[in-house]
């Protein structure tokens, strides 16, 4: 920022599609990626007549997310319809929850350099998406598929209690692993399945009153909510700093140009009207409906990342880092099962497991490793019958091939030398290649004995046991 | 309370309706009529009484999560104002 004069606030509205197998309010597949227009019924087309049925599963799921984000879910809830034209609307109003969501009053934690931060939430409301639209003829027409319409979704909706672009992140890195723990959401931001908006707005440090906020658009990638907030950080406060003040409007975030433009102006804002649909009834939520979809709830990433820290003694950063995606959580205690070294196993995952998933923008079950192959091989190196760096090669193979070590060993003939008559054969015939570092050594320069036990390694092409090397090398050395 | 011509005027743009000088001050007084004789409602003791969002007495009616048969693309665009590439043909509208 320009100057540090200012306070940012931000809140945050989450979308997150549910993955039911049939839309909210019809039977036609929510699949992605079907060719367009192959998933639309009467209901979903808005057809004059036709009538909505509200999908259990969707509900389901809903309260579900309500309650894992600790919201007070009532005993009524109710639908109602936020009226706008749009051509990705076919009925011209979308069937939404105005003032009785499905969960009210929640909050999570949040971690930001190291301290923990509490996150209110506003409110969950179940909604249904919209369809999507193909710009043609230079810009001129728009081709419409409704496959998405009548998608549900979960509107999630922060109180402004965010302070900096670096909370936003964390808030949204955490509801998208407690989505991803309850198993009610794809929560891929790339793929649409979890989409997010943002208010953002500065007010001078130590002043109660909120300042004038934009809001921002587009967002789609968890790189792009944080840049997109840190520019709009920067361009309020130049605004303020030159005496001028923040308009209050709906911005873009443009990736390619790195930076937020104007949307619509406050004058053109949304009148949506909102009223009760008179095609859906009442919800009546009972304390055995709440009780039911409660204990359905597994343990989420805090009790996690807790149990984690405390039950095999991993360092908080390293349970955080594991915890935040449900797959590679539920793939460390996989290994847990084959070995009992926690902390060398999230060494791997952290390391050469996470380096190789980012690299290739890969997902972990697109990565043929197995829980039962890492643990063998944290297993083999424990027993010495294979050295950590033949093991980073093992490990490569298995994230290729899915191959359990053993095999690879076996195959690529990578058994660790332990033979100390063949190590000594190497060693001694190093030796003789060497006379310059042997005086060296020999002359107390100790930093010799580096190059010679590499040369050793480079011959036994990293078979040896680096100890016995170390050993025997120090014996023919000093004999 | 009372309806004024640029409510009406605000409502019509909502509703994408064009209304001529003439319309819009016959509506503004056929809207304040019709919210005047609703106010009459407004004398009546509601104290205690839930707000009705439905005249049936029934509530949780839902469906179970089942994938029935969807539209073929040919049925789906029987309204289509314009086809291309088995999607709705449509002018522009930007935001």
């Amino acid at each position: 920022m320009p100057s540090s004069k200012y306070e940012t606030v931000i809140g945050l509205e989450v979308h997150v599609e549910l993955h039911t197998k049939s839309k909210i309010f019809c039977g036609c597949s929510t699949e992605f990626g079907a060719p367009p227009n192959t998933h639309t019924c009467p209901v979903c087309l808005g057809h004059p007549g036709v009538l909505p049925v509200l999908n259990r599963q969707a509900v389901d799921y809903a309260m579900k997310a309500a309650m894992a984000l600790n919201c007070t879910v009532g005993d009524v809830s109710k639908f109602d319809r936020k009226n706008y034209f749009y051509p990705d609307s076919p009925k011209a109003y979308q069937i939404s929850q105005f003032d009785q969501p499905i969960g009210l009053n929640g909050w999570i934690d949040i971690e930001v350099n190291g301290e923990t931060k509490r996150i209110g939430i506003t409110r969950l409301h179940l909604e249904e998406d919209a369809g999507k639209l193909t710009h043609v003829d230079g810009g001129f027409a728009s081709l419409v598929d409704f496959n998405r319409v009548g998608t549900p979704l979960i509107e999630i909706v922060s109180e402004p209690d965010l302070r900096s672009p670096e909370e936003a992140r964390a808030y949204l890195e955490k509801i998208r692993a407690i989505m991803q723990y309850c198993d009610v959401s794809d929560v891929k931001m790339e793929e649409g399945s979890m989409r997010c908006d943002a208010n953002i707005s500065l007010r001078p440090i130590g002043q109660e009153e909120f300042g004038i906020r934009a809001e921002l658009k587009n967002m789609n990638s968890f790189r792009g909510v944080l840049r997109g907030l840190e520019y709009e950080e920067y361009r309020q406060a130049e605004i303020l700093d030159g005496g001028g003040e923040v308009e209050q409007e709906t911005r873009r975030w443009d990736d390619a140009q790195g930076k937020t433009l104007t949307m619509r102006g406050k004058e053109e804002a949304h009148d949506y009207r909102y009223f009760p649909d008179p095609d859906l009834i009442v919800l009546h939520i009972d304390d055995a409906w709440r009780e039911a979809v409660r204990s359905s709830i597994p343990e989420l990433p805090d009790a996690r990342r807790a149990r984690y820290s405390e039950e095999y003694g991993l360092p908080a950063y390293d349970a955080g880092v594991i915890t935040a995606s449900k797959p590679l959580a539920d793939f460390f205690e996989g290994s847990l099962n084959y070995t009992g070294d926690a902390k060398a196993v999230a060494n791997w995952i952290m390391g050469d497991l996470l380096a190789f998933l980012n690299g290739n923008n890969l997902e972990l079950s697109e990565a043929k490793i197995t829980p039962q192959g890492l643990g063998e091989m944290i297993g083999l190196i424990e027993k010495g019958t294979i050295s950590s760096k033949i093991a980073k090669t093992v490990f490569k193979e298995m994230l290729e091939t899915g191959k359990l070590p053993a095999q690879i060993v076996e195959e690529k003939g990578l058994v660790q030398i332990s033979d100390e008559g063949a190590i000594k054969g190497i060693v001694e015939a190093v030796v003789a290649a060497n006379p310059q570092s042997v005086d060296d050594y020999k002359a107390g320069k100790q930093k010799a004995i580096g190059f010679l036990v590499g040369q050793v390694m480079k011959e036994s092409k990293g078979k040896a046991n680096p100890g016995l090397v170390n050993k025997l090398l120090a014996e023919v050395l000093n004999s | 309370m009372s309806i004024t011509i640029k409510d009406v005027q605000h409502v019509a743009r909502l509703a994408r309706l064009h209304l001529s000088p003439e319309e819009e001050a016959m509506f503004t007084e056929q809207m304040n009529a019709i919210l005047q004789y609703a106010e009459k409602l407004g004398g009546l003791d509601t104290e205690g009484v839930q707000p009705t969002t439905h005249v049936l007495h029934v509530s949780n009616v839902m469906r179970e999560d089942v994938v029935k048969e969807s539209l073929s693309v040919e049925d789906a665009m029987l309204n289509a104002p314009e086809e291309e590439d088995g999607q709705f043909k449509v002018p522009a509208v930007l935001e």
